[in-house]
């Protein structure tokens, strides 16, 4: 049970002279499902996207279940500009591809909803299988891979209905209304089987109704998929409601973490929160 | 998935039957229809080029230019290939040919001409497909425009190449390649003499436009879409960028490559000149007319702009002298003039095109119908829409109507209608 | 003859990559501001040196001058507030369209109007005197070519560092976004841009054909494209950039001319759009850009 699934070593993103996140240590256990909070432009999001490989880390490391996925330490004009911490711990750089990464086991959300706009609701899901495909171009062209196509097509109906979204499955994903977009973008990351489940602010935009529904959700599709789920939030009540443990940053700096309760009362998150001293 | 009407199917192969009848009645008229035959033929090729053009620019969001560039090396290919041994030191009367060349043809000569043919078009489509992996390699990763201004200019170095007096031994330099054998030349011996001319060309571009259609409906087909969807969330998916770009890069430019030595089959006699950027505009003409991202859209677009443009627009070009006034702006060059204010004004104000995004269906083709009395919603639907293509999945009955102002008749689609139509 | 026939070709190449860099420009500044590349730049470039030689004709030839960059200038704004401005909103890959589709119409037009048949670029009076500059021997516009380049970039270069309208216009090529929240003035800019780019090809354009003698509607393809890859390899977007690209591109290709390799000179610039972009994609003064995701 306490088998460490994502762990973030010293991660350091700086972008020019700005350092937008600054020497994150963090760790996510086997099913647990962490949040990462902060107030706007904290850097969460970059976070994000140096776990999954889309930037490469200025500093440090994230090993998806013990094997290093990213690395990374200051080189060329960064090796001056530097105003991260512990420089020099890390000597490799590896630098995944965000495709290879969501094919290890990271699978995330976008803060901006990115689906497949054009796409139907079952072609966007259906995309996600893609990545296993065994066949290659001409026995993919020929159907010479009939079993596995039809294969690829019923996990995606079943996945759909059981995210309910096999009523809408035939519709356009631009379609859909705004909350069943984000459901849809949740079954999308789930269709490619991810240990780890990377949410980007999936309640941004949502009435409290549709924010309460969509924590029964996230709490279903955890069970039934056995997934780890680090979630990045501003509603205050789904991450009470819905976290075992929270980190929070701010200026990309980790100023606390714990339980729900503990980080409530930290006054250190109460003054980035209400910029006051507590 | 879907539900299929039996009926459509029946209409379907009515449609390739009447298509095959009328092909077969040309083939044998020939000589009566010899303008018609000719347009036909080169919409034929044309169309398999702007579909593999729409493979790039309308199902993975890459931008291509380099479509001369890979006729010309299809061509080149399939003409040098191809020409007679006994007739090779007539065209290469200024320079000679290299040995290494004779020798090849004369290994080869013992083949069948057909099976030559095929194989000489086979060579040329490699060579396209390994120089767009090589191009494809540092550019693919770049922002898509880097590929249109690589392309663009590895098509214009092509041109360069060829028609270099230092290669003159080996492409005849710009004295061009004659004596190449046509579609008709080289039919089998039981054949009447000179059969073939329409449905050689007719077979072949089914079966190219036909596996482009096989492939966008596959499971790598998705795969491109959702990169022009949205490339980030593609990767997110664990769509491997750049090997998926390279994938219909290379596929494209092979397939360009052999529509390439289909036209040199055509024109039997070929120049450097004749692949010049001109000729990568007029197929993007056709694609954005017929619609990108639509395949059935590309093969009428195709016809549409070839039979306007070499038969009943011709009357541009010639001076027209009407009771002794002259009517104006007759001449040399109108014709093409007009065709590019039309494209303009399809990029400006009709950006669906011909299809939009959708293929043809016999249900869009009856609405169509239907709609006429009653439009209001389509038209809603395609003047504030982006351009970027829809791909109608599963639902066909969401499917926005096409955009066809005339039903159409005859030749203009074919192959692809029934392969779209059933995924 | 060796050194002397050395330095001859120097001074060709720095002409031409003069003539380069002033077209160069245009590219870069419209892929700045726009994120687009100006297909119909290089037929703009054209089209100026068909005004020459009928406003020539007509008038006299400082007036022609005059006359062939207003033309160009309005030729190019035009072409923004038509075949560009309408589509702002829309995908790019259309506005790609719009631009190769405004240079096919350049093109065809220029046939229809003025045949295929090369036509005879007139001599502007002074430039093809030849001047003898101690073993150097070489008409009065290879000399004249690289100076007004440089007065023309560093003019160009006061106007972007120290006027006000300059640096909205950096800063519209730095974010567009922001820019017009902070109440810039887009399209003014853009006309700007459109206005400035233009004239240079005017002026480039009669640099070069006074050089080469006649013009074609074919005349500014190739040579778009090899400021095009100028362009890219000084870094896009920057006008300095610009400017060096042109001034390699340009003495690499005299020189490769000069080695008996003519046929194969564009090619060589294909090859370092290839390397660069293999290299360096953002070029030598470029900056490097991050998606935001």
């Amino acid at each position: 049970m306490n088998n460490i699934v994502l762990q973030v070593n010293d991660l350091t993103m700086q972008f020019g002279g700005v350092v937008a996140v600054n020497n994150l240590t963090m760790e996510i256990r086997q099913g647990e499902i962490v949040a990462l909070i902060g107030p706007n432009g904290a850097g969460k999001t970059t976070a994000f996207n140096a776990i999954t490989g889309v930037y490469l880390p200025t500093n440090g490391e994230v090993r998806l279940e013990d094997e290093v996925i990213q690395a990374g330490y200051p080189q060329g004009k960064m090796k001056k500009l530097y105003a991260g911490e512990n420089n020099g711990k890390y000597g490799e750089i590896v630098d995944w591809t965000p495709d290879k990464i969501t094919k290890r086991g990271i699978a995330r959300t976008f803060q901006n909803i990115r689906l497949f706009k054009n796409l139907s609701v079952f072609d966007n899901v259906l995309i996600a299988h893609h990545m296993n495909m065994k066949a290659g171009l001409f026995r993919a062209a020929f159907r010479l891979n009939h079993a596995e196509e039809t294969a690829m097509r019923q996990d995606t109906w079943e996945l759909l209905k059981m995210v309910h979204l096999d009523d809408v499955a035939l519709e356009r994903a631009n379609n859909l209304p705004y909350g069943k977009q984000r459901h849809l973008e949740i079954a999308r990351a789930l269709a490619t089987q991810p240990k780890l489940l990377l949410l980007d602010e999936p309640a941004a935009g949502m009435n409290p109704q549709e924010t309460d529904a969509l924590s029964d959700f996230i709490r279903e599709i955890k069970k039934k998929f056995n997934l780890t789920i680090l979630v990045i939030e501003h509603h205050m009540n789904l991450v009470m409601d819905l976290s075992d443990r929270i980190y929070v940053i701010d200026f990309g700096k980790l100023i606390a973490h714990g339980t729900p309760e503990d980080v409530q009362n930290d006054p250190a998150v109460i003054t980035a929160y209400l910029g006051v001293d507590a | 998935m879907r539900v299929k009407n039996p009926k459509h199917t029946w209409y379907s192969i009515l449609l390739a039957l009447v298509i095959l009848a009328a092909t077969i009645y040309l083939e044998f008229n020939r000589s009566k229809y010899g303008m018609a035959v000719s347009v036909i033929q080169k919409s034929l090729i044309f169309a398999v080029v702007a579909v593999a053009m729409n493979l790039l620019n309308g199902f993975t969001g890459l931008f291509s230019l380099g479509q001369a560039g890979f006729m010309a090396i299809g061509a080149y290919a399939t003409a040098m290939l191809t020409i007679p041994v006994e007739r090779m030191e007539a065209v290469y009367y200024m320079s000679g040919v290299v040995p290494w060349l004779m020798s090849l043809k004369r290994a080869l000569s013992v083949l069948p001409e057909p099976v030559l043919i095929i194989i000489a078009m086979l060579i040329g489509g490699m060579i396209a497909g390994l120089f767009a992996f090589l191009i494809g390699i540092p550019v693919l990763r770049l922002k898509s425009d880097y590929l249109a201004i690589a392309t663009l200019g590895f098509a214009e170095i092509v041109r360069g190449i060829i028609s270099a007096p230092q290669l003159d031994q080996f492409t005849n330099g710009s004295y061009g390649l004659k004596n190449i054998p046509g579609f008709g030349s080289n039919s089998l011996s039981f054949m009447p003499d000179g059969f073939g001319v329409l449905l050689v060309p007719l077979f072949a571009s089914t079966i190219l436009i036909g596996f482009i259609v096989l492939v966008i409906n596959s499971s790598y087909g998705r795969a491109f879409k959702a990169i022009r969807e949205d490339e980030i969330a593609a990767e997110a998916m664990g769509i491997n960028l750049l090997k998926h770009k390279q994938m219909s890069f290379v596929l494209s430019s092979f397939v360009t490559a052999i529509a390439g030595g289909m036209l040199a089959m055509f024109m039997r006699s070929i120049e450097p000149r004749a692949f010049s950027t001109i000729i990568t505009y007029d197929i993007l003409l056709i694609v954005v007319i017929g619609g990108l991202g639509s395949i059935t859209g590309s093969v009428l677009g195709a016809f549409v702009v070839t039979f306007a443009k070499d038969w009943f627009l011709r009357f541009f070009d010639v001076p027209l002298i009407i009771g002794g006034f002259q009517v104006p702006f007759l001449r040399i060059g109108f014709r093409m003039v007009i065709f590019s204010i039309l494209l303009m004004v399809v990029v400006l104000f009709y950006r669906r095109g011909l299809m939009g995004n959708s293929e043809f269906t016999w249900h869009g083709f009856f609405n169509l119908f239907r709609r006429r009395l009653k439009r209001p919603e389509v038209m809603a639907e395609t003047s504030g829409g982006s351009m970027s293509p829809i791909i109608i999945a599963p639902g066909r009955d969401q499917a926005p109507a096409p955009l066809i102002p005339d039903p159409p008749g005859g030749e203009p689609e074919e192959e692809a209608d029934e392969e779209a139509a059933d995924e | 003859m060796g050194s002397t026939y050395l330095l001859q070709q120097l001074l060709t190449g720095i002409s031409l990559g003069g003539a380069y860099a002033l077209i160069a420009v245009g590219y870069s500044m419209v892929y700045g501001i726009l994120m687009l590349i100006n297909f119909a730049h290089a037929d703009i470039f054209m089209m100026a040196g068909y005004f020459m030689i009928f406003s020539f004709a007509a008038m006299p030839w400082p007036v022609a001058i005059v006359v062939v960059i207003l033309g160009t200038i309005l030729l190019g704004v035009t072409i923004e507030k038509v075949a560009y401005k309408p589509l702002r909103s829309a995908p790019r890959m259309s506005i790609m369209i719009s631009a190769i589709g405004m240079s096919y119409l350049l093109q065809n037009l220029a046939t229809y109007l003025f045949s295929a048949l090369p036509q005879a670029y007139p001599a502007i009076p002074g430039l093809k005197k030849l001047i003898k500059l101690g073993d150097l021997n070489s008409s009065m516009v290879t000399f004249v070519t690289p100076i007004i380049t440089i007065i023309l970039v560093v003019l160009l270069m006061m106007l972007l560092k120290r006027t006000k309208i300059g640096m909205a216009m950096r800063a519209v090529s730095k974010d567009y976004d922001t820019a017009k929240l902070m109440g810039i003035k887009i399209n003014q800019i853009i006309s700007l841009t459109f206005v400035i780019g233009s004239a240079l090809a005017a002026i480039g354009s009669i640099l070069y054909f006074t050089d080469r003698m006649s013009v074609t509607p074919f005349s500014g393809t190739l040579l778009g494209l090899k400021c095009f890859v100028a362009a890219v390899l000084g870094g896009i977007g920057s006008v300095p950039g610009a400017v060096i690209g042109g001034f390699i591109i340009g003495i690499t290709e005299t020189t490769l001319i000069a080695m008996g390799y003519s046929t194969f000179s564009s090619a060589f610039t294909f090859l370092i759009l290839i390397i660069i972009l293999m290299v360096r994609p953002t070029g030598l003064l470029g900056e490097t850009l991050t998606e935001k995701v």
